[in-house]
């Protein structure tokens, strides 16, 4: 059958009313110490946890004996799910929207999911100072574009700082595949940009208020002319989109909470930060989260300074630190529980803190920790469920639910590829039976 | 004496082999009007080009030249819903067009006198496919020789490709093809040359949407200015937007699920434009989203297959392989739904094909009725054309195909063309294609 799409139908088959209970687990809630006893989830809601509840009757039971269950892992700063993740020809493209080339059938969602994944903010890529609008999704694997955007959830803007944005202006060698160089060739360059765009923004914010101004006096006045380049720019000027930073050095990331504070808002969060622990005190004091590596430097110059104390010695001074998996070109989404474990060795976080990095500290990175990011009664059922302690590398994802659907499992994963693998071979098996001639030719045209 | 006419007529220069005559009547032919039942025999009377009656008791004029159909199967002329046929290839259009607009951007700001941040890019809103039509295009003729007699032809190039025309594939003057023009603006979901923005599917989409929105706010202000000029200043006159307000339909691709998605959102955005959807393919799977988006659907028949250039050794994924296997059932799919669809060639080579490609879909599940519908009223109905074309009827466009029996079936001979009322034979298969 069309197996493939088994995966598509099965998962859309478990309504959101169903009322689940998993009993017997390990519970990670996150935000309260951990127990063992039950998770009651009902609409697709955390109704109840804690070591005794009754079980409704008619309830789906999932006995998670001898099993772990945390919140569902937040990835911060994601590149997967997309057709295109840069828009590389100018300095300036916050008109571009991700949400236009999410592709909910992508694999790597599927992928993600498997190592517990199931909410990640998906990003513009680091090419321009100002980048493009960002996304964030839930993993909600075969229900379509609508289905997989995360509801409600304020959007985001990508700006970059340093070697990436700076190196479209440098030499060929460098710059690699554009033609000719663009603006800006150094970090002063990126800072100048940044502010030249604000500075655009502003003035575009104050034509449309003038403009309101006007009619609501009652006046005649022609709209000004939106331009879709400056919306983003004034979203963020007014507090309703978050300003992504992608940064690497201190003296960079202290010249954009500067420049931030200029233009009165706050950078929500500021990407990577490998030099984050030498400014931490001054990041905290912005209201600025990291989000960054625990031990992923020296792919370039401007990631050498880095120590994989980071996270913990920022977390310590009181910044609001995460994990992240920056994939699709790193793949470590897969085990970002295992890049979490690494902070209890370098910097002897708890293991409590230790997982809130990738929980609930990106959840409030987000603004979405009213809905997801631990374990309490009313928050979305996102959860997994492992079979040895999230930290311990032997750790393995059994099942994730999102909303309270199983979107992950792995016993049915291993049905389903048998299925494909039959369907694959059945399809492959009638391509050779075709008669050749019936393929019309082909010529380029 | 007839015959000499006849063949006077032939060799004064009438390149393709027309005969043009006042009054042509088809006579006892079996006849598919696809607006009405099938007429098992009956006549079809044609003068200055238009169909002057059809039926099965129509009486056939004196001086009609008569054409005896016996055995013969009538149909509406075919038509390729989506094509570049009667444009030659290698129309230096776009590259120039672009070219230009690189060099010297429109002015899209007449509110504040500033220019555009981003550079208006591979827009070409403004070339008219009737334009650029030529009566030349070697593929017309084998169109007509496979029995489509119209083709709704656009320009190719860019973002924004430009509009385009239904044409008939026949006549001595490019004019004379030209039925309806613009009817549709085409979009195409690529980008320009290095460095020059677009350079991202997601561009691409911030393009089209950067341009849509211009495009209204200069219709504000031309309004605005014409209704009082008086201490106004005058919006500057932009070609790229007056083109794009012109012709208020636009086409743009959606084959996969998610890309039906996006189109729909993207036009629920601009409501003042009609959108037409072209591709199709995954309609076997997209056919309900489809039906909910309410728009019509162009399918490419162009099915998807394995590249005959492909490695051998490298396997096809089961996504396509289940898309080669299930894409010609599309056409099925989207009928049951109840979506609007017709058919378009996708860049096939050999318009032959189209029938074998359309068969495809009969095999698939396809009524008959439904294919042959989607080759003529369909398009016509998608297009705006449908009261001059799609279908045999009293007052229509004379645009008629003659075969020996099933069209769709492969040893099926198209024995004569009728475009605005003069007739083409085409010439026997085997030399069509002892010519390639």
């Amino acid at each position: 059958m069309k197996s493939w799409l088994l995966v598509i139908s099965t998962a859309a088959a478990l309504t959101a009313a169903e009322t689940v209970v998993i009993r017997n687990a390990r519970v990670l809630p996150i935000t309260k110490p951990e127990f063992r006893g039950s998770i009651l989830i009902r609409d697709g809601k955390i109704a109840e946890a804690g070591e005794k509840i009754a079980e409704p009757p008619g309830a789906r039971i999932i006995d998670a004996a001898g099993q772990y269950v945390m919140p569902g892992i937040i990835d911060a700063h994601s590149h997967i799910a997309t057709e295109s993740t840069n828009e590389m020809t100018l300095s300036v493209t916050s008109m571009v929207d991700i949400r236009d080339v999410i592709n909910p059938e992508h694999v790597s969602i599927y992928r993600a999911l498997a190592g517990g994944v199931t909410t990640a903010n998906i990003l513009h890529g680091s090419a321009n100072s100002v980048g493009g609008q960002c996304a964030i999704i839930k993993m909600r694997w075969g229900k379509g574009l609508q289905g997989i955007l995360f509801e409600g959830a304020k959007p985001g803007l990508k700006f970059a700082l340093g070697e990436n944005p700076k190196r479209a202006g440098a030499s060929p060698e460098l710059r690699g595949t554009a033609a000719t160089p663009r603006y800006p060739a150094t970090r002063m360059g990126v800072e100048d940009v940044i502010r030249q765009a604000f500075t655009e923004a502003r003035q575009y914010k104050k034509e449309w208020e003038e403009y309101r101004a006007r009619i609501a006096r009652g006046a005649d006045a022609p709209p000004p002319r939106r331009d879709l380049r400056l919306e983003p720019l004034v979203e963020v000027l007014e507090g309703k989109r978050m300003a992504h930073v992608h940064a690497y050095r201190a003296d960079e990331m202290l010249m954009m909470l500067r420049l931030a504070e200029e233009f009165g808002f706050r950078v929500r969060t500021m990407e990577h930060g490998l030099e984050g622990y030498k400014i931490a005190r001054e990041i905290a004091a912005h209201g600025a989260g990291i989000t960054t590596f625990s031990d992923w430097w020296a792919y370039k110059l401007e990631a050498y300074d880095a120590i994989p104390f980071n996270a913990a010695a920022m977390l310590r001074q009181g910044v609001l630190v995460s994990l992240n998996s920056d994939d699709v070109v790193t793949q470590l989404c897969a085990h970002l529980n295992l890049e979490a474990a690494k902070t209890v060795k370098y910097g002897g976080l708890t293991e409590n803190e230790a997982l809130a990095l990738i929980t609930i500290n990106p959840a409030k990175q987000l603004e979405i920790d009213h809905r997801v990011g631990s374990i309490e009664a009313g928050k979305d059922a996102d959860l997994v469920i492992y079979d040895k302690h999230p930290l311990s590398s032997y750790a393995r994802v059994q099942k994730v639910l999102i909303d309270g659907q199983v979107y992950f499992d792995r016993d049915r994963d291993a049905t389903e590829r048998a299925e494909r693998e039959a369907r694959k071979k059945q399809l492959l098996e009638k391509q050779r039976e075709q008669p050749k001639k019936q393929a019309p030719a082909r010529r380029p045209s | 004496m007839k015959q000499a006419i006849l063949l006077l007529a032939l060799s004064s220069g009438l390149a393709a082999g027309a005969e043009s005559a006042g009054s042509l009547a088809i006579r006892d032919a079996r006849i598919v009007p696809v607006s009405g039942p099938v007429i098992a025999k009956g006549n079809v009377v044609i003068r200055n080009g238009l169909i002057e009656a059809v039926g099965a008791n129509v009486t056939i004029p004196a001086d009609a030249w008569i054409l005896n159909g016996e055995g013969l199967t009538v149909y509406p002329g075919l038509i390729d819903g989506l094509s570049s046929w009667g444009i030659p290839e290698q129309t230096p259009t776009a590259a120039p067009a672009s070219r230009t607009s690189r060099a010297a951007p429109p002015q899209t700001q007449p509110a504040t006198g500033a220019a555009p941040a981003e550079p208006r890019g591979p827009t070409n809103s403004w070339v008219r496919a009737a334009d650029l039509i030529r009566t030349n295009d070697r593929r017309a003729e084998a169109a007509r020789n496979a029995g489509f007699t119209t083709a709704v032809t656009f320009p190719s190039g860019g973002i924004f490709a430009g509009q385009g025309a239904v044409i008939n594939l026949a006549g001595e003057k490019p004019g004379q093809m030209v039925v309806a023009s613009p009817v549709a603006q085409l979009l195409a979901l690529s980008w320009g040359a290095a460095g020059e923005f677009p350079g991202s599917l997601m561009g691409a989409f911030a393009h089209i949407r950067q341009v849509l929105l211009d495009a209204g706010h200069y219709h504000r202000l031309q309004e605005r200015y014409s209704r009082n000029p008086v201490g106004m200043k005058r919006p500057e006159y932009d070609r790229a937007l007056e083109a794009v307000l012109e012709t208020r339909r636009l086409l743009l691709p959606a084959s996969r699920p998610v890309e039906v998605e996006r189109a729909v959102k993207l036009c629920g955005e601009f409501r003042e434009f009609d959108c037409i959807f072209y591709g199709g393919q995954e309609g076997y799977r997209a056919a309900e989203a489809l039906r909910a988006a309410g728009r019509p659907v162009l399918v490419n028949l162009r099915w998807p297959e394995r590249s005959r250039d492909s490695d051998p050794d490298r396997e096809e994924t089961l996504r396509q392989l289940e898309l080669q296997e299930r894409a010609p059932s599309s056409p099925a799919a989207l009928a049951k739904a109840g979506v609007k669809f017709g058919f378009y060639s996708g860049g096939m080579e050999r318009p032959r094909d189209l029938h074998r490609a359309a068969k495809r879909a009969i095999d698939a599940g396809l009524a008959p009725e439904a294919a042959l519908r989607a080759f003529t009223l369909s398009i016509a109905e998608i297009y705006g054309v449908a009261d001059r074309l799609g279908s045999i009827d009293k007052g229509k466009i004379a645009n008629l195909v003659v075969t020996s029996g099933d069209i769709f079936q492969d040893k099926t001979q198209v024995k004569y063309v009728i475009i605005d009322g003069a007739k083409y034979e085409p010439a026997p298969e085997t030399s069509e294609e002892a010519s390639r």
